[in-house]
């Protein structure tokens, strides 16, 4: 049989400071599936500090790890030095398929990558398989998510980004083995754009919360915003928020669900007086149950809710939060 | 200095519709538009514009009647709109596409800053934007939450990238994506609109580019990605259990919720 020019499926492993972003696991449990289908290898690339445990990702799958080394210039989010030494690294290894996380790094990454290689790019894939004539069926949402369109691509290597959470993370196993490349980082960068300081985030992590109680303009103050915040702390879960309300500036940008903001598919998503804007579902439909609060019957959220609570949130959180807490007492008592 | 804005005209979406049935999208039950986030590149580059004299260029590609948006732009405060068209663009993918628009940007010559929205709302890849800045071969700043500062040779912007916000200073010449956030975009005025309504639209087709490229790289023969198949699916709906008189009823039951799932928090 005539070999072939490209083989493989790789991951780009995103790390930030030493850590591992978990779409990685997730695009290594997926393309372990394809990898098998194709009869490929798995392989996943890191670029970062000497230090990061990529073993990690052998754990988890990865037949190869390309792991492609500097202290410094991988600690900012420079998309072009990242992205040229992706290329390099690329066109040396020619994978049949190559996979990014849809963060927004990954989203910004891999279009530059993709350019330089003069390949396709599929953008914010939720599936993926092989087709009868073993090339990827790359599925995505268009259209602000009113479409599914199935796409192929003619090039290679066929260029992937997948977003967060649509896939369950490979399995971990210590018994894994795998190959560990090491490389001295190839190219070194632009002095165009200088990464000055990461402007210290309010540290939340909404788009990893098990429960997201999400607040709309029904909600009227910084002060009432209060009893959302003691509903999530309750529940173990973040505060989220529509863009009107972060538009009042009640809360910030980083808690915005929707569209333009964060997608989250929690255990429990609580939608309070959201009126369920199609933006706005677009980044919480996929969530487990969902529970919405809002005195207007034909509100749209009610739409895509589990359970549909027609009232004053005014009236309706405050009772949740005496229920529960207590029901806490009751069980703490026992 | 020269700002060059991309903008698509795109249908609005509030009114398009989906044919179910038949896994089409019917363009023309709505109206056009401007995409919503090119509004916001549109404004970045006027305010930059007014502190440092910069001439202001919106390019786009798309069909004949893509004019408008141009015009719409020169309402807006745009100094010249460029309109590339040509049936041989059709079926244009993310590829093809940004690698017209560098031939065009090429072709316009000398360029500072270029500013593109965050995403369409009918493409919505996010990716022309990156992608036009690999191939110029130029650094782009992605996701512009708030633009700090701006002189004729660099400019410092909040970029919301990689779970986290940094303060970046880029020179030119930038390509830089921004959000919804970057800004409030200012409505035409009368003087911009007797501008616009006279403007002369400079239009490129595939003759006009054809020193800087190929035609095999435009159009359906240029874009490696096809689409294969449209699903419209059904829109996600649940069967709601709707409470609507009894509060203390629906409290009681969520609390079943929480248990269930397990999400009471112990630590509280
Ligand atoms: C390009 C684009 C991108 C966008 N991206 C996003 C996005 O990412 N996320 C997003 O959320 N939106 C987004 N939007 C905006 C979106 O269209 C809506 O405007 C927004 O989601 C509405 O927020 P809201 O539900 O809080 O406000 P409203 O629509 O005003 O709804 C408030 C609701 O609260 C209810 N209410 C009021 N008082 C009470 C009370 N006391 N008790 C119970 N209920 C009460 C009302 O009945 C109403 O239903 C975007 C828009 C555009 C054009
Ligand atoms: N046909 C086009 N003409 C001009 N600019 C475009 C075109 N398509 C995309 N863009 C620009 O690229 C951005 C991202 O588009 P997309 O990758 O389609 O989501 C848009 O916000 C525009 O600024």
């Amino acid at each position: 049989m005539e070999e072939k020019e490209y083989t493989g499926v790789l991951v780009f492993a995103e790390q930030k400071k030493g850590d591992i972003h978990k779409v990685a696991y997730e695009l290594l449990g997926k393309g372990k599936t394809l990898a098998d289908k194709l009869n490929c290898s798995l392989m996943a690339v890191v670029l970062g500090h000497p230090d990061i445990n990529v073993k990690e990702l052998v754990y988890r799958g990865a037949d190869k790890v390309y792991h492609i080394e500097d202290e410094m210039i991988f600690s900012v989010p420079d998309e072009v030095v990242y992205a040229e030494n992706l290329v390099e690294l690329i066109k040396d290894i020619k994978p049949e398929i190559c996979l990014f996380g849809a963060t927004t790094f990954g989203r910004s990454l891999a279009p530059r990558v993709a350019a330089v290689l003069e390949t396709g790019l599929t953008a914010d894939c939720t599936d993926l398989s092989i087709d009868d004539d073993m090339k990827l069926i790359q599925i995505r949402p268009a259209f602000s998510e009113n479409i599914l369109a199935h796409i192929k691509s003619d090039n290679y290597p066929q260029m992937a980004t997948v977003r967060y959470k649509e896939f369950d993370e490979a399995d971990r196993d210590e018994t894994n083995t795998g190959e560990i490349i090491k490389i001295n980082a190839l190219k070194s960068g632009n002095s165009l754009v200088e990464v000055i300081e990461e402007i210290s985030n309010e540290n939340i992590n909404i788009a990893d919360a098990d429960v997201v109680v999400s607040a709309g303009v029904g909600i009227k103050s910084t002060e009432d915003l209060k009893m959302i915040q003691e509903l999530a702390l309750l529940l173990g879960g973040e505060v989220g928020a529509s863009r009107a309300l972060v538009e009042t500036g009640i809360l910030s940008k980083s808690h915005q669900v929707g569209y333009s903001g964060n997608r989250v598919k929690p255990k429990i998503y609580i939608a309070c007086g959201i009126s369920g804007a199609p933006q706005h579902l677009a980044g919480m439909k996929e969530s487990g149950i969902i529970i919405a609060i809002n005195n207007d019957p034909s509100a749209p959220i009610f739409k895509v809710a589990d359970y549909s609570i027609v009232g004053d949130i005014y009236k309706i959180i405050p009772e949740l939060i005496e229920t529960i807490k207590n029901e806490e007492l009751r069980v703490k008592n026992y | 200095m020269t700002i060059i804005v991309l903008i698509k005209q795109v249908p609005d979406m509030e009114k398009v519709k989906f044919d179910r049935e038949k896994g089409r999208i019917d363009r023309s039950s709505a109206g056009t538009e401007i995409n919503p986030f090119d509004l916001n590149a549109l404004e970045a580059a006027l305010v930059i514009a007014e502190k440092t004299g910069a001439k202001v260029a919106a390019v786009s590609m798309g069909p004949p009647q893509a004019e408008e948006s141009l015009r719409e732009a020169i309402a807006r405060g745009a100094d010249e709109g460029i309109l590339l068209s040509d049936a041989k663009f059709g079926g244009s993918d993310v590829k093809a596409t940004s690698s017209l628009l560098s031939a065009a940007i090429r072709k316009i010559g000398s360029y500072d800053l270029i500013i593109a929205g965050i995403q369409t709302v009918d493409g919505d890849t996010g990716q022309v934007g990156p992608e036009v800045a690999g191939i110029l071969n130029i650094p782009h700043i992605s996701n512009v939450e708030s633009i700090r500062d701006f002189t004729e040779e660099s400019i410092e912007v909040v970029s919301n990238v990689w779970e986290g916000q940094y303060l970046k200073r880029g020179k030119y010449p930038l390509l830089m994506t921004v959000t919804k956030d970057v800004n409030v975009p200012r409505l035409p005025n009368f003087k911009n609109k007797m501008k616009a309504r006279k403007a002369e639209i400079t239009k490129w087709d595939c003759s006009d580019l054809k020193e800087i490229i190929d035609e095999s790289r435009l159009g359906v023969k240029g874009s490696p990605t096809k689409v294969k198949k449209i699903e419209v699916p059904a829109q996600s709906q649940r069967e709601g259990k709707i409470f609507k008189d009894s509060s203390s009823e629906a409290v009681l039951e969520m609390l079943d919720v929480f248990k269930k799932s397990r999400v009471l928090n112990k630590e509280v």
